[in-house]
């Protein structure tokens, strides 16, 4: 993926060794708004050179003592080398306190010990000195899946890791694209919009509390889902395969912030509750502990269907209050030696 | 560079060895490394220990919940096929719940399967492994190799419109090959077929125990079934684009039969169910799993052992080898008899405890989150592997002669693939037959692992066009439910069997109390990549990368590792469910000096 580097080049570093699935990475190469190929052949007007280190599809793959080393790039940013670069980070980070020795993941080799470089490491030593840090996936963004309750690993978000409040040595704060996995195009988009901005073409990108951008997480998946017309009705369906409203069969959708019923899921073909299938919140800090099991009613939507007539602030108070439980992380992710997950070390 | 000196028992001078590493390898899914010496003398890989770093912790965080949530959560074990294992977990749950889709929810289910095989080993196939010998690639590691591709008239010219085997490389370009950026698109409008039926790749949000939530309408098979037949007609142009530049190696390397070759010992758990057959209970299994579209089956050596899928199922063991793990002798046995009043190992995914111990990587001794699993054929623990899928597949489908829709027919030596007319091609007719060396003997090697991927999309289309006609028969019928509800019992024990696209997948549940009580998922890369087991056999890279003679012409100064790279991927390594690998041979290894390579022997 690496370009003829004529001129300054912007390197994207893409690191997938956190607890993850690489589904982020696979969804990547399904975006067409802009595509993969697009970005990097600089096909979009004003898109600053770029040399993409992606274990995916990279051509390069020799050995660390032969020709055409892939992790060497990451050796070079750590030297300061490389200089500037985007961090891209897939996958939760575990807690590598929380035990004496080994590891729960690693990228690589640390040359001064011969053992797994964990990402942790990688996330103390290269954060200084990217110009900005890209978390995609809700397991990089706050956790995920494998943040649950009972895991063993301690893994959370970056923000959790290096701080909510970090800023990049160019005053970027971390910038999330949750998803499990993320939206294709709501990821190349973000990855375009930090191009233009890098480029000194758009201003700060725009922000959430949560790290999100704006433009695409604002709504919820209730506003943008065309099953709405029928919860106004107060049409619920009963049971799976029907066209109505789901939100008595599990459906999150009018609390969670995602455009994936307005925007599909691929050009525009798919998605969640449009096409049948309940929204789980797998886009929020709170996925998944605080919304299973997946397929019982949500607890507000007792109120909220016999309700669905009433418009206005008694729903959206209602809601609100939802809402902020559901934006934030169960308490256990985060640092420091302690396993607070529930589950009873064996080490 | 470490150079070393093998003082091996043989007469010989003693071999100069050539420490070589990568990790993590590119285009796969998941990060690997792979740990080797290499004999540049005599062109071999002498010794190998490959490893990936990563534990997550499914089976120990899955305790104690809703098992309605399974499918949910071990969707995200992997983010290529994950919709494989929520399929797979769904198939556990209706066999723990009782309960029976109606047919509709089941074609449904089918056909994003389907879509997923064709989606997923198209990107494999074109836009990774295809880059291992794409014109770039050749050109850096062997340019003689190259100058004959140039000079080679491809055979099949007329049916892909490549005049040489050279054009073919330089098609497979990455980005920059007109082939290669088609490929993309490809794999882009097969994940449009995929979710119009399962909402959302690669981790869906319409499958349930029970059915789908999908929406069936006529629309719906309209969209996938346009979709559906353009890709038929790419692949019309593929799978002679691949036999063409897959048999110019063998011509233009001779011995590469040898590269990534292995015994064969392969197994494939059946997918694609038929719903006029399958009842999801485990009494009937073996009945139901023969009827699947692609048959489950266990070829040793080249001879079908079983296609029983409760056979399958009683042979599995789960064997700790050089893991970070504690062992489970003394624990719980949650499973003692099947249904059917067989006797259940120990060391069976239902007895199963997850019991992790992190410790310091040391290839002497741990050093990989990932155990081995084998199969036991009631006298040797078998290092089954899955050749990434597709051979298997084809393998254990074409031997037992079960399968026949008319768009593909299992023939009992081969697999017949009939694909309908497109809009420029006229109805055409590909037959996979198992591959053979020159000895006649039967032939998993790299080349055929990829070879019988391509083969695979084209089955994969084709039985989608029946699935369908059979679909659209239900709509047409006004029979449109696609669930069925269900209560969840107390206590039960379950399996689910698929294919997930780089092999078999199991999932293993026990529920007590109404919850989740044991939960073992076995993915197809803790098969292939496992570390050599308790009994001390090697797991299956072991034997493929160790048999592997080095055909590259670089100096190692300037070694890429194209053939070990091309024998490794041919197994569409999947990281992301567990892949750790010790390769040793016993020989004693010590560094002599550094840092100068060794010239190599021409």
């Amino acid at each position: 993926m690496t370009q003829a580097a004529e001129d300054p080049v912007l390197h994207i570093l893409w690191m997938n060794g956190g607890l993850g699935c690489d589904g982020d990475s696979v969804a990547l190469t399904a975006a067409t708004q802009p595509s993969i190929e697009e970005i990097v052949l600089g096909a979009l007007p004003g898109l600053p050179k770029v040399a993409v280190h992606w274990p995916l599809i990279d051509f390069e793959c020799g050995p660390e003592q032969g020709a055409d080393t892939f992790i060497e790039w990451w050796h070079k940013a750590d030297r300061g080398e490389l200089d500037p670069f985007v961090l891209v980070v897939e996958g939760s980070i575990p807690n590598e306190a929380i035990k004496s020795e080994g590891y729960w993941c690693g990228f690589g080799n640390d040359p001064a010990t011969g053992q797994p470089m964990t990402t942790s490491e990688w996330l103390d030593r290269l954060a200084p000195k990217a110009t900005g840090i890209l978390a995609v996936g809700t397991c990089a963004t706050y956790g995920g899946i494998h943040a649950m309750a009972g895991n063993p690993t301690g893994a959370m978000g970056v923000p959790d890791y290096l701080g909510w409040d970090w800023k990049s040595k160019a005053g970027l704060p971390i910038v999330c694209v949750p998803g499990c996995p993320t939206h294709p195009d709501n990821l190349s988009e973000t990855i375009l919009y930090l191009l233009y901005q890098v480029a000194g073409q758009a201003p700060m990108i725009p922000l959430d509390e949560a790290l999100r951008p704006r433009w695409l997480f604002d709504a919820t998946v209730h506003q943008g889902c065309d099953r709405a017309g029928y919860y106004e009705e107060g049409d619920f369906a009963t049971e799976y395969g029907s066209p109505r409203c789901l939100v008595k069969l599990g459906c999150w959708g009018p609390v969670v912030k995602c455009n994936v019923p307005k925007r599909g899921w691929i050009n525009g073909v798919g998605g969640c509750p449009n096409v049948g299938g309940i929204c789980i919140a797998c886009t929020m800090p709170g996925f998944p502990d605080k919304f299973m099991p997946f397929m019982d009613k949500p607890p507000g939507a007792t109120v909220s269907t016999t309700a669905s007539g009433m418009y206005g602030t008694v729903i959206r108070s209602l809601r609100g209050f939802t809402a902020r439980t559901a934006d934030k992380e169960p308490k256990w992710r985060s640092k420091g030696t302690e396993l607070r997950t529930g589950y009873q070390k064996t080490w | 560079m470490t150079m070393v000196e093998n003082s091996a028992t043989d007469s010989e001078a003693p071999a100069q060895l050539t420490e070589m590493n990568w990790d993590p390898i590119t285009r796969i899914v998941g990060s690997l490394g792979i740990y080797t010496k290499i004999d540049f003398k005599a062109k071999t890989v002498a010794e190998c220990h490959s490893t990936s770093s990563i534990f997550r912790g499914y089976s120990i965080f899955m305790k104690g919940k809703d098992p309605r949530d399974a499918h949910f959560i071990t969707s995200r074990i992997c983010g290529i096929c994950g919709d494989n294992h929520a399929t797979c977990s769904v198939y556990a749950q209706n066999m723990a719940y009782g309960v029976r889709p109606p047919h509709l929810g089941e074609w449904i289910l089918n056909l994003g399967e389907a879509a997923e095989y064709m989606f997923d080993h198209n990107i494999f196939q074109e836009n990774l492994v295809g880059v291992d010998y794409c014109e770039r690639m050749v050109a850096e590691t062997n340019p003689g190799v190259l100058e004959l591709a140039n000079h080679t008239e491809a055979p099949h010219a007329a049916d892909h419109g490549y005049r040489t085997i050279g054009d073919i490389m330089r098609t497979l370009n990455p980005l920059e090959g007109e082939f290669y950026r088609e490929a993309l698109q490809v794999s882009r409008s097969t994940r449009e077929m995929f979710c119009l039926m399962e909402g959302r790749h690669v981790h869906p949000s319409t499958l349930y125990p029970g059915g789908v939530g999908t929406v069936a309408t006529v629309q719906l098979f309209t969209d996938y079934l346009t979709r559906l037949m353009r890709y038929v007609e790419f692949m019309k142009r593929v799978v002679p684009l691949h036999d063409d530049l897959f048999d110019f190696f063998y011509d233009a390397l001779p011995g590469y039969e040898e590269v990534g070759r292995r015994r064969v010992l392969l197994g494939c758990w059946g997918s694609l169910n038929d719903p006029e057959h399958c009842d999801f209970t485990y009494r009937n299994m073996a009945d139901w799993g023969r009827k699947m579209f692609v048959t489950p089956g266990v070829v040793v050596d080249g001879k079908l052992v079983t296609t029983s899928l409760v056979d399958i199922n009683l042979g599995i063991r789960i064997l700790l080898g050089h893991s970070f793990y504690e062992d489970w002798e003394d624990k719980e046995m949650f499973v003692t008899h099947d249904e059917l009043g067989n006797p259940v190992d120990r060391r069976h995914p239902w007895n199963q405890h997850t019991i992790p111990r992190p410790a310091k990587r040391d290839f002497d001794d741990k050093y990989s989150w990932t155990m081995s699993p084998r199969w036991f054929d009631g006298q040797d623990h078998l290092a089954l592997d899955t050749g990434g899928g597709p051979i298997a597949r084809l393998w254990a489908t074409a031997l037992a002669g079960l399968v026949d829709c008319g768009y593909v027919q299992a023939t009992g030596h081969s697999v017949k693939i009939n694909l309908p007319r497109t809009v420029s091609r006229p109805e055409t007719t590909f037959e996979w037959k198992i591959p053979v060396d020159k000895q006649g003997k039967p032939l998993s090697n790299a080349l055929e692992r990829n070879r019988a991927r391509t083969y695979f999309q084209a089955y994969s289309a084709a039985v989608a066009v029946y699935f369908v006609e059979k679909a659209l028969a239900e709509i047409r019928a006004g029979r449109t439910k696609t669930w069925e509800s269900f209560t969840v019992p107390e206590n039960a024990n379950s399996c689910g069997f698929t294919e997930a696209v780089r092999g078999v997948l199991s999932h293993h549940m026990v529920i007590r109390d109404g919850k989740i009580a044991n939960y073992h998922p076995y993915p197809p890369t803790p098969w292939n990549g496992s570390v050599r087991d308790s009994y001390g056999t090697p797991g299956p890279y072991e034997d493929a990368v160790q048999n592997t003679p080095i055909f590259e012409e670089n100096t190692p100064e300037n070694f890429k590792g194209i053939d070990i790279m091309r024998a490794v991927r041919s197994f569409d390594p999947c990281l992301p469910c567990g892949v750790h690998m010790y390769l040793g041979n016993g020989k004693t290894l010590k560094t002599v000096h550094s840092p100068t390579g060794v010239p190599m022997a021409t």
